[in-house]
C-alpha cells in the first residue's frame, strides 16, 4: 500500500500571518494516477503544491513524495519531481532550447544528454521550429508548453502541475489535456490543481475538493459527479412573484427541489435527462402561463459543486470550510460515508 | 552546503544563463559602462580644475574604480529580485541543484560585468592622462584586489536582494546605502580633511582602503595638495583591503545562503 502511494499529505497546516492557508489538508495519490486538487482561488491549492515541492515548510503535518519526506529528504524529493507553475517560470531571454538545456544541466545531466533531451522535448511539444527563438516572442500557449516540458526534462516519476491551463485559450487547453493524458500513459504520477470542475473530471482519477484550506470532499470523478448531480436547468422569470408558482410547477422534474433566488428572479434545478427535461419544463411553464425571460441547461460548475457540497456558493462560504457536507437528494448513504467532510 | 563539484557546476550553469540574459539585453549594461565613464569625466574635469588638474585626475581614477565596482553590487540586487519575482528562483529551488548555486552563479556573472566596467574605465582613464606606473606584478595585484572587492560587494547585494520585500524596495535599498559609503571615503578627496566622525569612518572604510591600495599598486600619487593619509589602515592598505573583502565574503555568504533557504517567492 505504502509502496504504491506516490504523493501523500497528512494534516498539513500552513499559516501566513493570521491567514490560515492550509487547515489540516489530507490527500494522497497512488503511483501512475492523476490526483486533482479542485478549488477556487485562495483555497490553498498552490500552498499545498509549494509544500510538496519543498518550496515551503508546513507549520504542522507531514507530506511525502515518491517515498521521500519533504521535510527530512528535500533533495531526494526534488530529484523525483517536475514542477510546472501557475505562472510559467520560463526565462524569457533564453531560447526554448536553452531553457530546457539549463534545466537538464541543473538536474545533473551532462552536456550531450541535456542537449539531446532538450531536442526531444521541443519536438514532442511542437516547439521544434521555435526552439531556437527567444521565449519572449512565444505565445501564451507556447510558453506553457515550454514550462510543462521543463517539468519533464529528467523524466521524473511525479509531476506537479499548478493550474496548467489557467489563461490558455480553448485550443491550448485541449493540447495541454492531451499532453497530460500522454504523461499518465507513461506511468507518471500527476498532481494537478485546477479551478475547473470540467478539467478535474477530464483528467483526474481522484479529486480532492479544497476550500478554505480544507479538503471538503474526496473521491473519484464519478463519485463527485453523482454527488454534484447532472446538468442544471436554469431559468429567469419575468415577474418575481411567479417564482414560487414556477417552483411548484417544476417540482419533481429533476433530482432535487428547485432552488429559487428572488433577487435575480432565477430558478435552478438539477435534472437527469437534459434536453427532455428542458422541453418538459418549457411545456409545463407554458401551460401555467408563466412568462420566462431566459431558460437553458448548463453543466455543473465549480460553484455548483460547492453549492452541493457546502450548501453555499463559493463566494460566501466564509466559515473556514468546517461545514458539514450537505447531502444532495438522491445521493446514496454509502457515498455520503465516502464523501464525508473531513473534520 | 553540498560538496564542491556539483555546486560549482550548477553555479556555472546559472552564471551562463545570467550572461546570456545580459547578452540579449545589452541595455542592462548601460549603468555598468556609461556611469563610470560619466563619473570619470565629471569629477576629472568639473572638480579636477580646482583640485589639482592632471595630478588630481590620476588620483581620482583608482577611487572611481572602487566606487564603480561598489555600485555594481546593485546589479546583484536587481538581478536576484527580478528572478525571485518572475518565479525563476522557484523553478531553481524545486530542482535538485546546489543551494548556493543561484547566488554564486549571480555573483560570478556580476563579477564578469564588473570586469567589463573596469576595462572600460581603464581605457577611459588612459585617455584622460591616467597612467599605470607600478611594476606589472603590482598592477596585476591591484586589479585582483579590485575584483575581489567587487565580488565581496556583490554578496552584500545578494543579501539585500533577498531581504527586500519588493523589487522597488530592493532597487532603492541596493543603491541608497552606497552614496554615503562611497562618498565618505578617499575616493574623491583625502579622508584627512573631513570632520572627526567622518574621518574616523572614512579611514576604516574598506572603500577608502581599496582606493588607497590601488593607488599604491598602480603607482599613482596619493598626495595632490591634500593631507596625506595617516592611519593604520592607510599604512597597511593592501593587506587591509584584501582582509576586509575576505571578511565581507565570510559574513555575507552564509547570511545570504541562510536567507535563500527560507525566502519565499514574492
Amino acid at each position: 500500500m505504502t509502496s504504491a502511494t506516490a504523493i501523500s499529505a497528512e494534516s498539513l497546516v500552513k499559516n501566513f500571518g493570521t491567514n490560515r492557508a492550509l487547515d489540516g489538508v489530507e490527500f494522497s495519490a497512488r503511483e501512475g494516477r492523476v490526483l486533482g486538487l479542485l478549488g477556487p482561488n485562495g483555497a490553498g491549492k498552490t500552498t499545498a503544491v509549494r509544500i510538496l515541492t519543498t518550496l515551503l515548510r508546513p507549520d504542522a503535518g507531514s507530506a511525502s513524495v515518491a517515498g521521500h519526506d519533504v521535510l527530512t529528504e528535500p533533495h531526494a524529493v526534488r530529484r523525483s519531481i517536475g514542477l510546472s507553475g501557475q505562472y510559467a517560470a520560463v526565462d524569457e531571454n533564453l531560447t526554448g532550447r536553452e531553457n530546457l538545456y539549463m534545466v537538464g544541466r541543473l538536474y545533473g545531466m551532462n552536456r550531450p544528454d541535456a542537449r539531446r533531451r532538450a531536442g526531444e522535448l521541443l519536438d514532442g511539444f511542437q516547439l521544434g521550429e521555435a526552439g531556437d527563438r527567444i521565449a519572449k516572442g512565444y505565445s501564451g500557449g507556447m510558453r506553457r508548453r515550454l514550462d510543462l516540458a521543463g517539468a519533464l526534462v529528467a523524466r521524473p516519476p511525479v509531476v506537479m502541475l499548478d493550474e496548467p491551463t489557467t489563461g490558455l485559450d480553448p485550443r491550448g487547453r485541449m493540447d495541454t489535456w492531451r499532453l497530460i493524458a500522454e504523461l499518465v500513459d507513461d506511468g507518471t504520477t500527476v498532481l494537478l490543481t485546477t479551478q475547473y470542475l470540467e478539467e478535474a473530471d477530464a483528467l483526474a482519477d481522484t479529486i480532492a475538493v479544497i476550500d478554505h484550506g480544507r479538503v471538503i470532499a474526496n473521491g473519484t470523478s464519478n463519485e463527485l459527479k453523482s454527488l454534484v448531480g447532472g446538468e442544471r436547468l436554469e431559468l429567469v422569470v419575468d415577474e418575481a412573484t411567479e417564482l414560487d408558482t414556477a417552483a411548484e410547477v417544476l417540482a419533481g422534474i429533476g433530482s432535487d427541489t428547485p432552488r429559487v433566488d428572488a433577487q435575480s428572479r432565477r430558478l435552478q434545478v438539477v435534472v437527469n435527462d437534459g434536453s427532455k427535461s428542458l422541453i418538459e419544463a418549457v411545456r409545463r411553464l407554458g401551460d401555467s402561463g408563466i412568462e420566462v425571460h431566459d431558460v437553458g441547461l448548463h453543466r455543473p460548475t465549480l460553484d455548483d459543486a460547492f453549492l452541493s457540497l457546502t450548501g453555499k456558493p463559493t463566494e460566501v462560504s466564509g466559515n473556514g470550510g468546517t461545514t458539514d457536507v450537505a447531502e444532495p437528494e438522491g445521493a446514496a448513504t454509502a457515498e455520503r460515508a465516502e464523501w464525508g467532510g473531513r473534520q | 552546503m553540498t560538496v564542491v563539484p556539483p555546486s560549482l557546476r550548477d553555479s556555472s550553469v546559472v552564471a551562463w544563463r545570467n550572461l546570456l540574459n545580459i547578452k540579449r539585453n545589452p541595455d542592462w549594461l548601460l549603468s555598468g559602462t556609461v556611469q563610470p565613464i560619466m563619473f570619470v569625466l565629471l569629477f576629472a574635469f568639473v572638480f579636477g580644475g580646482s583640485l589639482g588638474g592632471g595630478r588630481y585626475r590620476e588620483f581620482l581614477i583608482a577611487g572611481i574604480f572602487v566606487q564603480t565596482v561598489a555600485f555594481n553590487s546593485s546589479f546583484t540586487v536587481i538581478g536576484l529580485t527580478n528572478d525571485l519575482q518572475k518565479g525563476i528562483v522557484d523553478r531553481f529551488r524545486a530542482l535538485p541543484m546546489s543551494r548556493v548555486a543561484v547566488l554564486l552563479g549571480r555573483t560570478s556573472s556580476d563579477l564578469a560585468v564588473s570586469l567589463l566596467s573596469v576595462v572600460i574605465m581603464s581605457l577611459c582613464g588612459l585617455l584622460i592622462g591616467w597612467r599605470l606606473r607600478g611594476d606589472p606584478t603590482d598592477v596585476l595585484t591591484g586589479y585582483l584586489v579590485l575584483l575581489l572587492f567587487s565580488f565581496a560587494m556583490s554578496w552584500v547585494g545578494a543579501f539585500i536582494g533577498l531581504i527586500s520585500r519588493t523589487v522597488e524596495v530592493a532597487q532603492s535599498a541596493g543603491l541608497l546605502w552606497l552614496f554615503p559609503v562611497t562618498f565618505i571615503s578617499s575616493v574623491f578627496v583625502s579622508a584627512e580633511s573631513m570632520p572627526t566622525p567622518l574621518r574616523v569612518f572614512a579611514r576604516w572604510n574598506p572603500i577608502t582602503v581599496n582606493a588607497d591600495a590601488l593607488r599604491e599598486l598602480f603607482g599613482n600619487p596619493i598626495r595632490v595638495g591634500m593631507p596625506p593619509p595617516s592611519s593604520w589602515p592607510a599604512e597597511h592598505a593592501v593587506p587591509y583591503a584584501v582582509g576586509s573583502s575576505l571578511v565581507i565574503i565570510a559574513v555575507f555568504v552564509p547570511l545570504s545562503v541562510a536567507r535563500y533557504r527560507r525566502v519565499a517567492s514574492r
